[in-house]
């Protein structure tokens, strides 16, 4: 997995609340046996119109936002389905980082999982990185994993919480099956106490 | 020892290693793979040279991009689709898993086959490519979707990373009142919660209401957990969910059965357990409810009118003014004037044969509204075969349902079944985010019996009046 460390780059803002993962990416997309090129089809029904055309309106179709490397958006990002392809799309795209005041369950895990970084920070900081974000291309955010600070284009710092063993990984690039194998043992060990307790299962 | 909840009592069960600050290693009993999200997890295995740990509780079925049309056995034209119900068979059958193809009988939605083959057990965990995992929580199982990374992880190791969430008790007190099902008693809390109350924590539902509930009904409660923002939901095993199990092909038999029974009769929280968050909501007051918007906590009483965005707070205002402007919808019309397109009554969340029951007793002997396009959807070939069995079949066919074979249909729109751009469409199903059921589909949720109703009237319809 690709590592994270720090980041500066522009953000792009998505106001919005409940951003689901069909609106991520539609379902026409999750068709494909493979993981890239999707970030052509990411937040397609919002990005273009029933044309095919890009819709002018839409963030990533703005400069400088088309080169976004950050996203800034509401509360419960990711809800829905457990598909990876939403993340598979951002990273795609370019996107390695998405600040939010929360995100569902599965869409968070699956972010570690592809070496996107989901900060959580509250709602007033997200609004003010929000503002920072609607300025554009002089205001490149800074996101250090490592120190756990987001700096806003004022210099603001924004320190933000992250599970340490998640931390660890993407910062290492770990791959978790790799990891979790080293405990085979300890898996044979469960599966043979459970063979006596609970041979139903 | 320390009182436990029934979720504190599945995690012990299921620990196989747990690192000081919090980050646990789980053990999955059972792993249930469709077409969809399962190829690059295959193809990752392939590349590293692993197998699959354990074949025998890894259990593969298409549904998701399946047609729903008969002539699916012999082809299917979208060649994506194919190609990835290809993928399937193949990877079934190269690591040895279980496998339910179209063409047998038992093909069905993973979530419906997993319960009525016997592999979801009480006190299990059970893990699924696919966020409506939540539904095998009815059991008292610990269930929950994962992402396609996740998937590849427990194939290569039966297990899972994860941390412990929090305990949430949702307490639905007293008996519900006629015309009121499951379906709106799990909008009703999602109406109250909002879709992100439950994240980060595991529900357990109770409660009078819950206890008196089918199997059936309990998973269409327990499925609906992940909209409420839910790792999972879970219903204690009683003597109704035991009674289903008994008997199933892969449920244990003999002394097995008894030293099983034994087991799962423990799996209850404890009396003075600790609860993160308590939500208790009254059954007498639930009304039967439908989704107005495009968030499944977009929910109003059949009784009530479009809001008004401007009486929310906070982001809502503007998502529920984007909604109505999707929807097509004007704030203050009663919500059963607005007239309906389609119908669609399957999906994991309805589509057992005591929705197919519920639906059939309001068609019997009406016709579906001049106009609309109906569809029924079940949910297993073996549910198919029972309702065909009963004589519902017939019901939906002669009140002008499309009678179709067993997939998640209509509820995703990954296959041929979608609605059009504007078309508006009354559905069983769990979710009405923009495009869900098509691009430009408006959805509104809502139960079986609620859906045949719409279906006979044309616009969305308090059941109430027909029964």
């Amino acid at each position: 997995m690709e590592k994270f460390d720090k980041l500066t780059a522009i953000a792009a803002p998505l106001p919005q609340i409940n951003v689901d993962t069909d609106m991520i990416i539609p379902k026409q997309y999750l068709k494909t046996i493979k993981r890239s090129g999707l970030g052509v089809a990411l937040f397609d029904e919002m990005r273009y119109g029933d044309d095919g055309r890009e819709n002018p309106d839409f963030v990533l179709n703005q400069e400088p936002w088309r080169d976004a490397e950050i996203l800034v958006t509401g509360a419960n990002f990711g809800c829905g389905s457990s598909r990876e392809h939403a993340p598979w799309a951002i990273k795609d795209f370019g996107i390695r980082c998405i600040i939010a005041p929360s995100y569902a369950d599965i869409f968070y895990n699956n972010c570690f999982k592809n070496g996107i970084l989901p900060v959580t920070l509250p709602q007033e900081q997200v609004d003010r990185l929000m503002e920072d974000a609607q300025q554009g291309g002089n205001a490149r955010i800074t996101v250090d994993l490592e120190n756990q600070v987001i700096v806003g284009a004022d210099g603001t710092e924004y320190r933000f919480e992250i599970d340490p063993f998640k931390k660890h990984c993407l910062l290492e690039g770990l791959d978790d099956i790799g990891l979790t194998l080293e405990r085979a043992s300890e898996i044979d060990a469960y599966e043979s106490r459970v063979a006596a307790e609970r041979p139903w299962v | 020892m320390s009182p436990k909840t029934l979720y504190d009592k599945i995690w012990d069960a299921h620990l196989v290693h747990e690192d000081a600050d919090g980050t646990a290693l789980i053990y999955i009993d059972r792993h249930l793979v469709h077409e969809v999200t399962s190829p690059q997890a295959f193809e990752g295995l392939r590349m590293a040279g692993r197998k699959v740990r354990a074949p025998e509780r890894t259990i593969a079925v298409p549904d998701h991009n399946v047609p729903t049309t008969p002539d699916r056995v012999d082809h299917i034209d979208d060649e994506q689709s194919r190609i990835q119900v290809e993928a399937l068979d193949r990877n079934a059958r190269d690591f040895g898993v279980t496998y339910y193809p179209v063409s047998d009988v038992r093909q069905g939605i993973v979530h419906i086959i997993g319960p009525e083959q016997g592999w979801t057990l009480p006190g299990m965990t059970v893990v699924c490519g696919d966020s409506h995992t939540s539904t095998h929580g009815a059991f008292g199982a610990l269930a929950h979707g994962i992402g396609t990374s996740e998937v590849e992880h427990v194939l290569a190791t039966q297990t899972l990373i994860t941390r412990k969430s929090k305990n949430m008790k949702v307490e639905v007190t007293g008996q519900l009142p006629p015309g009121v099902t499951a379906k709106d008693i799990t909008l009703a809390i999602i109406g109250r919660t909002g879709t992100a109350g439950g994240t980060g924590h595991v529900i357990e539902y109770c409660g009078e209401a819950i206890r008196s509930l089918s199997m059936e009904g309990r998973m269409t409660v327990c499925n609906m957990a992940i909209e409420g923002g839910a790792r999972a939901g879970l219903i204690a095993p009683d003597e109704t969910t035991f009674d289903y199990v008994k008997g199933r092909p892969h449920a244990p038999k003999g002394a097995q059965w008894e030293a099983a029974l034994a087991w799962w009769q423990t799996l209850r929280s404890d009396e003075d357990a600790h609860w993160d968050k308590i939500v208790t909501l009254d059954a007498s007051e639930i009304a039967p409810v439908v989704t107005w918007g495009t968030s499944p906590e977009d929910v109003l009483p059949i009784t009530g009118a479009v809001p008004d965005p401007e009486s929310f707070e906070g982001g809502k205002v503007e998502a529920a003014k984007r909604a109505l402007q999707y929807m097509g919808l004007e704030a203050g019309t009663p919500l059963d004037q607005i007239p309906i397109d389609a119908v669609f009554i399957g999906s994991c969340t309805n589509a057992r044969i005591e929705d197919l029951r519920a639906a059939a007793a309001i068609l019997k002997g009406r016709k579906v509204k001049e106009g609309v396009r109906a569809m029924v959807v079940p949910g297993s070939g073996l549910v198919r075969a029972q309702a065909e069995e009963e004589g519902i079949a017939d019901v939906f066919k002669e009140a002008g349902f499309d009678w179709r074979l067993a997939g998640c249909s209509m509820c995703l729109g990954m296959n041929p079944d979608q609605l059009s751009p504007g078309e508006r469409c009354a559905a069983t199903s769990n979710r009405n985010f923009e495009g869900r059921q098509g691009r430009g589909g408006r959805t509104h949720l809502m139960s079986p019996a609620m859906a045949a109703a719409a279906a006979v009237t044309g616009r969305l319809t308090d059941v109430r009046e027909l029964m």
